[in-house]
């Protein structure tokens, strides 16, 4: 801490003001933060107290847990892939579509209907207005797309049950492939919520990549196409890396989907988060746990993998002249 | 030659209205105007990059209208230089060969005579985040040329350069034109910019363009 000099004794004009000392302001949003923080490590640290080296080898010798193990490995990086396949194209039409015509064409009809009186009635009007503002087909769409991030993960797992009483998916399962309470529910029910983070991550990441350059590429000779394969992809890679952790990561930890449409059955749709969910059930806590634990390393692996390569790869990136 | 022929543009909130402009082979025009005016607006129409409502625009005698920017052979320096961040200058100045599938040999011979015209020859290797502001100018500038295009569109390309890199561009403008001969449409709004190097001055104002003297 040190006191503050005014600059210039001699012209009171020129005192500078007063300022107390900003360690207090560091200190109380240190705190605050490190509650959070200190929080998350306590609990993985009496997680990691309470079982030993010996009963997560024995959670790894029991069959149904490898069983459950595999398949989430399996599960995870299969959602991944499908995730990324579909959040690249949905996160770029949503960064590049312009919907300002739009948006000024409704407004512009909103301010002539509630410009269009003075009366009594022109208060009401403007509230009549409002779904004509709404009306902009991108906010909507951007809506759906986010309803499963805000949606209970258990009601995902019954409206997707649901989905599978429907004619046509009752054919789909008797022709090509059985999915409810099979190993395909467990993929479906975890890209249905792990997609729509990678669908966020990747939008962001277009909506940063400079437009003009896929104009120049566009001049230089390129097709659309070409334009983002040679110029807008490697631009993103950062962004699929992001999504691709996101959504490996969230579908590790998806529970309650897959307990509602995959059901809980072992060495059948048995992922990790099923198996801790079977041990606590019948009271088996120490594996509960060591499971538990197998999956927080993963977790924190896969995070730190992504995170070191990431960091690498983005090295080239960004920061425009 | 490059000719807009009673041009309408509609972009957003602004509107070029049956606009005329010719700038005849092998000169170099500069379009003035103040900010918002619509300059940047019209280089993208005639890139290509915007769509016109009524008029035609025709490059070398030839009407692009309807053609696609990759089909209208014009190279384009943009405000902001947009270079391609995940590559080093060589890639930048190699890109338009790359996609017009160039033999290797070619390609490198083009970009080191570039690299020669342009002073990049020792800056080849990096990549546009750790370029000056003159530099990544230069490397844009290459880009755009790197195909010899017959018509060159510089959207404000000497703005925030400071003054002894804005003369030493000047420099290196007069000289590209005099190498390639390339007929040029250059946009600002800098009056020291046109003085040194317009053989033609247009003036954008209230939607319209006229031709000014200097």
């Amino acid at each position: 801490m040190s006191a503050i000099e005014p600059t210039s004794a001699t012209d009171p004009a020129a005192v500078s003001p007063r300022v107390p000392s900003d360690t207090f302001f560091w200190l109380a949003l240190s705190i605050l933060g490190g509650v959070y923080v200190l929080l998350i490590v306590a609990m993985l640290l009496a997680q990691a107290s309470f079982t030993s080296p010996g009963h997560v080898l024995a959670a790894l010798d029991s069959p149904a847990i490898r069983y459950a193990i595999k398949l989430s490995l399996l599960s995870c990086s299969l959602t991944t892939i499908l995730s990324l396949w579909v959040a690249v194209p949905i996160g770029y039409l949503m960064a590049r579509w312009d919907d300002g015509a739009i948006r000024r064409f409704l407004e512009r009809k909103a301010a002539a209907i509630e410009n269009g009186t003075r009366r009594w009635y022109a208060r009401p009007l403007r509230i009549l207005c409002i779904p004509i503002r709404l009306a902009n087909p991108k906010l909507w769409l951007d809506a759906i797309l986010d309803i499963p991030i805000v949606l209970p993960p258990l009601v995902i797992g019954l409206a997707l049950l649901i989905l599978f009483q429907t004619p046509l998916a009752r054919w789909f399962e008797s022709e090509i492939m059985v999915v409810t309470f099979a190993i395909p529910s467990v993929v479906l029910a975890q890209f249905t919520v792990a997609c729509a983070f990678a669908v966020r991550t990747m939008r962001t990441t277009f909506e940063q990549i400079n437009p003009r350059e896929e104009s120049v590429a566009l001049t230089l000779g390129c097709s659309r196409a070409q334009a983002f394969w040679l110029v807008v992809l490697p631009e993103a890679r950062r962004g699929l890396l992001t999504a691709a952790t996101l959504a490996w990561a969230r579908s590790l930890g998806e529970f309650g989907p897959i307990l509602v449409f995959s059901g809980a059955t072992r060495m059948r749709t048995e992922v990790l988060p099923t198996s801790v969910y079977l041990e606590l059930s019948i009271g088996n806590i120490e594996a509960a746990v060591a499971v538990s634990l197998l999956m927080v390393f993963a977790a924190v692996a896969v995070l730190i993998l992504l995170r070191h390569y990431g960091g690498e790869w983005a090295l080239g990136k960004v920061v425009r002249p | 030659m490059i000719a807009l022929e009673h041009l309408s543009i509609v972009s957003g909130t602004f509107a070029l209205e049956r606009v005329d402009l010719l700038v005849p082979t092998g000169r170099y025009a500069v379009l003035m105007g103040k900010t918002g005016s619509g300059k940047t607006t019209l280089l993208e129409a005639i890139c290509g990059l915007r769509r016109v409502t009524a008029g035609r625009i025709r490059l070398l005698a030839r009407d692009v209208t309807g053609l696609k920017p990759a089909e209208r052979d014009l190279g384009y320096v943009p405000q902001d230089r947009a270079l391609f961040q995940t590559m080093t200058v060589w890639e930048n100045l190699a890109f338009a060969l790359r996609v017009r599938r160039w033999n290797k040999d070619r390609i490198a011979e083009r970009v080191e005579e570039l690299a020669a015209l342009l002073g990049l020859t020792d800056l080849l290797l990096r990549r546009p985040h750790r370029l000056s502001g003159g530099e990544a100018q230069r490397v844009a500038l290459g880009r755009a040329l790197s195909f010899q295009p017959r018509v060159l569109l510089l959207d404000e390309p000497l703005a925030a350069l400071d003054q002894e890199t804005r003369i030493e561009m000047h420099t290196l403008l007069q000289t590209v034109r005099e190498r390639t001969g390339v007929t040029t449409l250059h946009v600002t709004h800098d009056l020291e910019d046109t003085r040194r190097l317009a053989d033609l001055v247009f003036q954008v104002r209230d939607g319209r363009i006229e031709e000014t003297k200097i």
